[in-house]
C-alpha cells in the first residue's frame, strides 16, 4: 500500500504553506503531498488549523478578508494560486462538502443540476438529467429520492441532505473532494452510509476528510495527517498512525491524553 | 505516559494491569511448587498446585472480560490498544503456563521412587531455567523493558537444548531397562511441560516487544525442540 501510494504522482502538493488571519498564524510551514485515489484524513484538536488548510486547497480562504497566505499549493503540478487561475473553475475541480448539510432551497434536481449548468457541462436537457441521476446514484441517494426529484432539497433528512451535497459536489466531475466534518450532524446509520460512499468514491477521486472521530479516520482513510497548533505533526499510513504513531503528540492525542 | 483526560479510562487499564501482575505472580508460585513437588515427590504440595490452578483460569477470564469492556467503551488507540491486546494475550499464555505447571505436579503421583541422580539434576536445571525465564519475562513486562524481553526470547534456546539432552537421557534409561519406561514416560511429559512453558514465556516476550516498539521482533527465532527428529534413533 505504502509503495503504491508513494509511486503515484501526488494529486495535491503543498509547499511551505503559511496562513494568517490578521496577526494570528494559523498554519505554519506546512508541506505535504496528498495522493490520488485515496482518502486522507485530517485530525487534530479544535483550532489546530485543519479547516484553514483544507480551505486553502480550493481557495475558500480568499473569501475571508483578514486571511493571508504564503507558499504554494499545486493541483496536478499546477499552482492554484497562479494569477491566471479561474477560482470558480478551480472549485469545480476541487469540490467541498461542509459540516452542516447546506442544500439550496430548491428542488433536489436543481441542487444537483446547478453546478453542471453554470459550468456549461451539459449539452442539452437529457444530458443534464443524466448527469443529475448519475450523481445521485454515485452518492447513493437516487433510490431514496427518485420519485420526488422536484421536492425541496431542504425537506430531506440530515443524512440524505449530506448525500445530496455530495451528489452536488460530484456533479461537476471534480478531481478532489474536500469534506469538513461531513458526518458530525449525522446518526450512526447515516454516518455508515456516507463512509460506505467515501469508500466507493475513493476509486476515482482524491478525498480529504476532516474528522473529530478517530474511529472514522481509522475506518475510512488510507492516510492520516495529525495537526497540532498550526503545524502538520505527522502524515502517514493510517494503519501506522493508529497503532504506532511516531510522534508523542500524535500518540497523546489519539489515545485521549490531551485535546 | 501521562494520564488520560478521562480518569475512569486510566483506572480500567490499571485494573487490568494489576490483575495481570497478580496472575503472573501466582503462575510463578504454581510453577515453583510444581517443580519442588516433583523433585521431592511431595504429594501434598502437588495437590495444592492442582487445586489452585482454577484460580488462574478465573483470573484470565476476568482480564478478558475487563479488556473486552474497555475496548467496547473506549475504542483504545495506539499504545492503549496494544496494551489491552497484549494483556489479553499475556493472560492466555500465563493461563497455559498454569495448566502446564498443574500437569507437571500431577506427574508426582506417578513417580514412586527416587530419580536417578543424573536425571534429577537435569530436570532440576530445566526447572530452574523455566522458573528464571518466567520470572524475567514477568519483570520485563512490569518494567516495560524490551531489551530484557528480547534476552528472555533468545535464552529459550538453552531450555530447548536442555530438553533435548534430557530426552536423550530418558531414552537411554528406557532402553537399558524396560521397567524404567513407566517412570521415564512421566518424566518425559514433565520435561516437555517445562519446555512448553519456555515457549509461552517467549510468546510473552514477543508481546512485550510489540507492546513497547509497535512492531514484532525481526530476528529469526532460534530453533527449538528437535526431538521429533531424534525418535528415529530407537529403530
Ligand atoms: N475567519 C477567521 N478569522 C480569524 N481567525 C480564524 C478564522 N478562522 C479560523 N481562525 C483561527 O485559526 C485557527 C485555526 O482554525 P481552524 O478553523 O482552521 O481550526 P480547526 O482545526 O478546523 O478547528 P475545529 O476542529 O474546531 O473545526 C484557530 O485559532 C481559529 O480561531
Ligand atoms: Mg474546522
Amino acid at each position: 500500500m505504502d509503495q503504491k501510494l508513494a509511486n503515484s504522482m501526488p494529486r495535491i502538493l503543498a509547499h511551505d504553506v503559511n496562513i494568517y488571519y490578521g496577526e494570528k498564524h494559523a498554519i505554519k510551514n506546512l508541506s505535504v503531498e496528498i495522493p490520488d485515489r485515496a482518502v486522507s484524513a485530517f485530525i487534530g484538536p479544535s483550532g489546530c488549523g485543519k479547516s484553514t488548510f483544507l480551505r486553502s486547497i480550493n481557495r475558500m480562504n480568499d473569501t475571508i478578508a483578514s486571511c493571508r497566505m504564503t507558499g504554494e499549493v499545486l493541483l496536478d503540478g499546477k499552482s492554484i494560486y497562479a494569477p491566471d487561475v479561474d477560482v470558480v473553475q478551480l472549485r469545480s475541480h476541487v469540490g467541498m462538502v461542509f459540516q452542516k448539510p447546506n442544500p439550496f432551497p430548491k428542488s433536489i434536481f436543481e441542487n444537483v443540476a446547478y453546478g453542471p449548468r453554470i459550468h456549461g457541462l451539459a449539452k442539452n436537457k437529457t444530458d443534464l438529467e443524466e448527469m443529475v441521476v448519475n450523481s445521485l446514484k454515485k452518492a447513493s441517494l437516487f433510490e431514496e429520492v427518485k420519485d420526488r426529484l422536484n421536492a425541496s432539497g431542504t425537506g430531506l433528512s440530515g443524512g440524505q441532505q449530506q448525500r445530496l451535497c455530495i451528489a452536488r459536489a460530484i456533479a461537476v466531475n471534480p478531481e478532489v473532494i474536500l469534506m469538513d466534518e461531513p458526518c458530525s450532524a449525522l446518526d450512526p446509520i447515516a454516518t455508515a452510509r456516507i463512509e460506505e460512499l467515501i469508500d466507493e468514491l475513493k476509486q476515482n477521486y482524491c478525498i480529504i476528510i476532516v474528522t473529530h472521530s478517530m474511529q472514522q479516520a481509522a475506518r475510512v482513510s488510507q492516510r492520516t495527517a495529525f495537526f497540532h497548533l498550526g503545524t502538520l505533526v505527522e502524515y502517514g499510513e493510517t494503519n501506522d498512525i493508529f497503532t504506532s504513531p511516531k510522534d508523542k503528540r500524535t500518540q497523546d492525542y489519539i489515545t485521549g491524553r490531551f485535546g | 505516559m501521562s494520564d488520560h483526560i478521562v480518569t475512569a479510562y486510566d483506572l480500567e487499564i490499571s485494573a487490568i494491569k494489576t490483575l495481570l501482575a497478580q496472575m503472573g505472580g501466582m503462575a510463578e508460585e504454581q510453577l515453583n511448587n510444581a517443580i519442588t513437588a516433583l523433585a521431592k515427590r511431595d504429594l501434598v504440595l502437588a495437590d495444592l498446585v492442582i487445586a489452585r490452578d482454577e484460580k488462574l483460569d478465573v483470573m484470565e477470564r476476568e482480564i478478558e472480560e475487563k479488556a473486552t469492556l474497555t475496548i467496547a467503551k473506549r475504542q483504545p488507540m495506539a499504545l492503549d490498544l496494544r496494551e489491552i491486546m497484549v494483556a489479553i494475550r499475556v493472560a492466555a499464555d500465563i493461563e497455559r503456563i498454569g495448566d502446564l505447571a498443574k500437569n507437571t505436579a500431577k506427574r508426582t503421583h506417578a513417580i514412586s521412587e527416587a530419580l536417578p541422580r543424573k536425571l534429577a539434576t537435569g530436570l532440576s536445571r530445566m526447572g530452574s531455567m523455566a522458573q528464571a525465564q518466567l520470572k524475567n519475562v514477568l519483570d520485563a513486562y512490569g518494567l516495560k523493558d524490551a531489551e530484557k524481553a528480547l534476552s528472555v526470547w533468545r535464552s529459550d534456546e538453552e531450555l530447548d537444548a536442555l530438553y533435548n539432552s534430557i530426552f536423550r537421557e530418558l531414552l537411554t534409561y528406557m532402553m537399558e531397562d524396560p521397567r524404567n519406561i513407566g517412570m521415564c514416560t512421566h518424566l518425559l511429559f514433565g520435561a516437555k511441560n517445562l519446555e512448553r512453558i519456555g515457549d509461552h514465556t517467549t510468546n510473552i516476550a514477543e508481546n512485550i516487544y510489540y507492546l513497547i516498539n509497535g512492531k514484532t521482533i525481526a530476528e529469526d527465532r532460534p530453533k527449538k525442540d528437535i526431538t521429533s527428529m531424534m525418535t528415529g534413533m530407537e529403530k
